[in-house]
């Protein structure tokens, strides 16, 4: 069983054993950006068909939650990057810390995410699941402002109208589309947060063991890409699935 | 370890090797070393090999008679499935990457193994799971969407067991994802000194382009098969007209990734014929660096020219006619390993050992498949073709009389490393024969079928049709035969098989520098290169004499 | 070998961009641009997206090697997404993505 930090046997020396796994991560990554980019095709052939349909749904998000959690995330990569300079830098009590930080940033986002998944079920806005694009604007929730209701429902009306150049008969069936969209990159967004997370966990474990030093912090470094593209995906994900046709 | 005794001298097994440094079942299961897993990966592909197979011998013996009788019309629909299915998946595209590229990368690039080996065996047991899923989905009502799991059959009406199919693809894409990413990474890095780019073998080359596609290609068709299967599952509408969703768009997504796939197939096999036919001619290779290039130009552009699959789908004509033009550019490449292989040849020493045979027929069955492909890549041509036994040839022609060829000769060409015994020269001469008989025998008429308008996926066909049918069926059982016999006398050459030695061939590579079978760590120490790839005159250490008689060592002569 | 370590100051920078950026794409979106809306949008995102790769992610500092590894994820991408459209953008005007509705009626 080889411990972080020492040579493993297939390589000649601790340079080409770093230089391989920094490579492994980023090839890994191609293949991860291949993956979602799958998922932003569909996104885009979809949204270019049903606009329409894809600016209502978009309405129906959460804006502060959906910006709160951008925020933090932005601000986990830079806690997860300070944790690679001081590992660099050889402040192996601040590694510790800025690495928990991340953890707590990234578990704040996934809790925000439980919270906005569970309004979806409340709001009857989960695909093939009793869907209804209508429900919420028809059962508003105590906590709903009166006015924002009003707006939804005027929103609806208008995107069925037949005098509506942009109307879409068959609205019910395309927000299905982008929900279903919706859940699939989010959801997918968050099984690989849920990942991260768990590596963060071992990257902090660790970390109290001292490993993480000036000259070996190569773990801390390959997570760090890691952590950083999930961070760029939600970038991403943020405006195409929470901003479309919010002017309206 | 002096290599002019291979001529007709005595050879002894080397006391240590990867083989027997370690004993127990627990030691090849929990192996990290890269020959091992070689092997691993061996007995798996033959055995989907055979599950494959099994499929095509039904669907040949069904087709003896136009009135079907032998199966159900949704039977047969279910074999032609389950055959590509097994064949593409689990035995063509892992064959020559994970069983000769995780055997020779790192020994001929002069290392110890590949970057990450206990990734490599996690490959393995992931390619394992994902088999099991769809083995489970085969005899639990089979599939019959076809390999190309068009939707909405697959995503809402068939009634097959495709989610654990979908499940099991989707899993077995790690595998090679994985592969590609360790061979990648390897050749980046783990290059003994000396070893620059272009000393590398053509062999690395090809598994590298090949690497790139497994990496750039894989992901996408993961991410297709999830959302058909969640839509499946959860009735959502991505590819479901009746919601709303785009079944052309699934189309898009799959053959994103199932186009360059074929190029994952034929790029390996490539490879091993740009190292056969330098050996077999005793003459360095005819432009090394534009065979080099070629394969990652067939690797990038490969991933141009996806939608000539889609010529008959409603597809913009424009966008046909890009894809079309592309497909056409792809074609290029390819042929420039023809004209380099048979310049190669020009004026070489040639001996026609049994290795040189599967190289010899893989570059005449290949020229005629590829030919094809440009009939089929013709958009006026392609909508009289399209869907029709032309297309079957034509891609058999390819992924069996080239790849499967470029597999089975790669084999023998590298069985003395792997096992350190040649297999019966007679008996493997007379098996390549009776392979490329039984192969033309099956496939060729298959052309003519294409071309007089059988279509393609039916269980029936015109009465007219069927001396050609049962003309393949009879190609089909010789061609069993000669996939039978390799296996029969390549086992048999395990235990009783001549020994090697270090170079029977003799070859030029890294890899013949060492002993049959290699050491664990490949090397008893690191090689340090400073010679240039199938340089057969720099080196006189491989016992051949100018002008002089070149005889090879045979295993049974 | 010699390794870059970028500054806490750097990432400070960087991440109040970031957020600035952040902000900006929520106050365009509710400005009506038309269809510049959506240009702005994926401008932004990519800005932000390409500070995380040159400052977080080092990538302005490693090998080229790493660099070229990185276009290569996006010029692929670019393939898949461009490709893709030459399709859909260059359909007969008439054509319909889908029309449950007519579906619909004809089981009726």
């Amino acid at each position: 069983m080889h411990r972080t930090g020492e040579l493993y046997g297939q390589f000649q020396t601790l340079e080409q054993q770093k230089d391989s796994a920094a490579l492994g991560m980023w090839v890994f990554l191609v293949t991860e950006v291949l993956f979602f980019g799958g998922l932003f095709l569909t996104y885009t052939i979809n949204r270019h068909a049903f606009s329409t349909a894809f600016g209502v749904s978009s309405n129906t998000l959460d804006l502060w939650l959906g910006g709160f959690n951008t925020v933090v995330l932005i601000m986990s990569s830079m806690t997860m990057a300070m944790s690679v300079w001081a590992a660099q830098v050889g402040k192996k009590k601040q590694v510790t810390v800025f690495l928990i930080l991340t953890l707590l940033l990234g578990t704040t986002f996934l809790g925000v995410k439980v919270i906005e998944y569970t309004q979806k079920f409340q709001h009857h806005l989960v695909p093939a699941y009793h869907f209804d694009i209508t429900y919420h604007s028809n059962h508003p929730l105590a906590t709903d402002k009166p006015e924002e209701i009003a707006n939804e429902k005027e929103e609806l009306e208008k995107a069925v109208d037949r005098k509506n150049p942009a109307n879409d008969q068959d609205l019910n069936a395309h927000a299905q589309l982008y929900f279903s969209l919706y859940f699939g990159m989010t959801g997918l967004h968050a099984l690989h947060m849920i990942v991260g997370a768990g590596l963060l966990v071992w990257l902090i474990k660790e970390s109290l063991r001292g490993r993480f030093t000036p000259q070996y912090n190569t773990p801390v470094e390959i997570v760090g890409l890691y952590w950083h593209f999930v961070d760029i995906v939600w970038i991403y994900l943020f405006p195409l699935l929470y901003l479309i046709d919010r002017h309206r | 370890m002096s290599i002019m005794s291979n001529v007709f001298g005595e050879h002894k097994l080397p006391r240590e090797h990867y083989l027997n440094a370690t004993y127990g079942i627990r030691s090849w299961l929990l192996t990290t070393d890269h020959k091992r897993i070689a092997l691993l990966y061996l007995a798996s592909v033959t055995f989907f090999f055979f599950v494959g197979g099994l499929f095509a011998a039904m669907i040949r013996i069904h087709l003896l008679t136009p009135g079907g009788y032998l199966v159900s019309p949704e039977t047969y629909n279910k074999l032609f499935t389950m055959h590509g299915v097994a064949m593409i998946f689990f035995f063509l595209i892992p064959s020559i990457p994970a069983v000769l590229g995780n055997f020779l990368v790192p020994i001929m690039i002069g290392a110890k193994d590949l970057a990450f080996p206990k990734i490599n065996l996690l490959s393995w047991y992931i390619y394992l799971i994902g088999g099991g899923f769809v083995l489970y989905s085969f005899s639990t009502g089979g599939l019959d969407t076809g390999w190309t799991f068009y939707t909405p059959l697959s995503s809402v009406y068939s009634n097959s067991a495709v989610t654990p199919a979908v499940i099991g693809i989707f899993i077995n894409g790690f595998s090679s994802i994985l592969t590609g990413l360790n061979f990648v990474v390897t050749i980046h890095t783990m290059r003994a000194p000396g070893m620059t780019w272009f000393r590398l073998p053509l062999f690395v080359w090809a598994q590298y382009a090949t690497s790139l596609i497994f990496i750039l290609g894989t992901p996408v068709i993961a991410i297709t098969l999830l959302l058909a299967g969640l839509e499946r599952m959860f009735h959502l509408g991505f590819f479901n007209p009746a919601l709303g969703g785009d079944p052309i768009l699934f189309q898009h997504l799959f053959w994103f990734y199932s186009h360059p796939a074929v190029y994952i197939m034929i790029l390996p096999a490539m490879g091993v014929v740009s190292e056969i036919i330098p050996t077999f001619s005793r003459k360095p290779i005819f432009g090394y660096a534009f065979i080099a290039g070629s394969s990652i130009a067939i690797a990038v552009i490969g991933f141009l020219v996806w939608a000539h699959h889609m010529f008959l789908t409603g597809e913009s004509t424009y966008a046909a006619l890009a894809f079309s033009l592309l497909s056409y550019l792809v074609a290029i490449p390819s042929a420039v390993k023809v004209f380099n292989w048979t310049s190669t040849l020009y004026k070489g020493s040639i001996s026609y050992d049994t290795p040189m045979l599967y190289a010899l027929g893989f570059i005449g069955l290949f020229l005629i498949g590829g030919l094809t492909g440009l009939f089929l890549a013709c958009l006026g041509l392609d909508i009289h073709i399209h869907d029709t036994y032309f297309v079957v040839a034509h891609f058999h022609y390819i992924m069996v009389g080239g790849a499967v060829m470029g597999y089975v000769g790669g084999l023998h060409f590298w069985w003395p490393k792997i096992t350190g015994r040649l297999y019966p020269e007679f008996l493997a001469r007379t098996a390549a024969v009776v392979l490329f008989v039984g192969f033309n025998l099956t496939f060729f008429p298959q052309f003519i079928l294409g071309y007089l308008g059988m279509p393609r996926r039916y269980h029936t066909y015109p009465e007219e049709f069927q001396a050609l049918n049962v003309m393949s069926t009879a190609g089909a059982s010789i061609l069993a035969l000669g996939y039978l016999l390799p296996m029969v006398y390549l086992i048999w050459s395990m235990r009783y098989g001549k020994i090697a030695g270090p170079n029977p061939w003799p070859a030029t590579g890294l890899e013949w520098k060492t002993d049959s079978p290699p050491l664990t760590e490949n090397f008893h120490v690191t090689p340090i290169v400073d010679w240039e790839p199938y340089d057969f005159s720099r080196r006189p250490d491989l016992g051949l004499i100018a002008g002089g008689s070149l005889a090879p060592a045979h295993g049974d002569d | 070998m010699s390794e870059h370590i970028v500054s806490p100051k750097v990432y400070a920078v960087i991440l109040t961009t970031l957020l600035v950026g952040t902000a900006v794409t929520v106050w365009a979106a509710y400005q009506n641009f038309g269809s510049l809306n959506i240009v702005i949008a994926l401008g932004i995102a990519t800005f932000k997206a390409t500070l995380v790769v040159l400052y977080f992610m080092h990538v302005r500092y490693s090998p080229k090697r790493t660099q070229l590894v990185v276009v290569c994820a996006v010029v692929w991408l670019g393939i898949m997404l461009a490709l893709t459209l030459t399709d859909y953008t260059t359909r007969p005007p008439n054509g319909r993505l889908s029309t449950p509705r007519a579906i619909q009626t004809f089981q009726a």
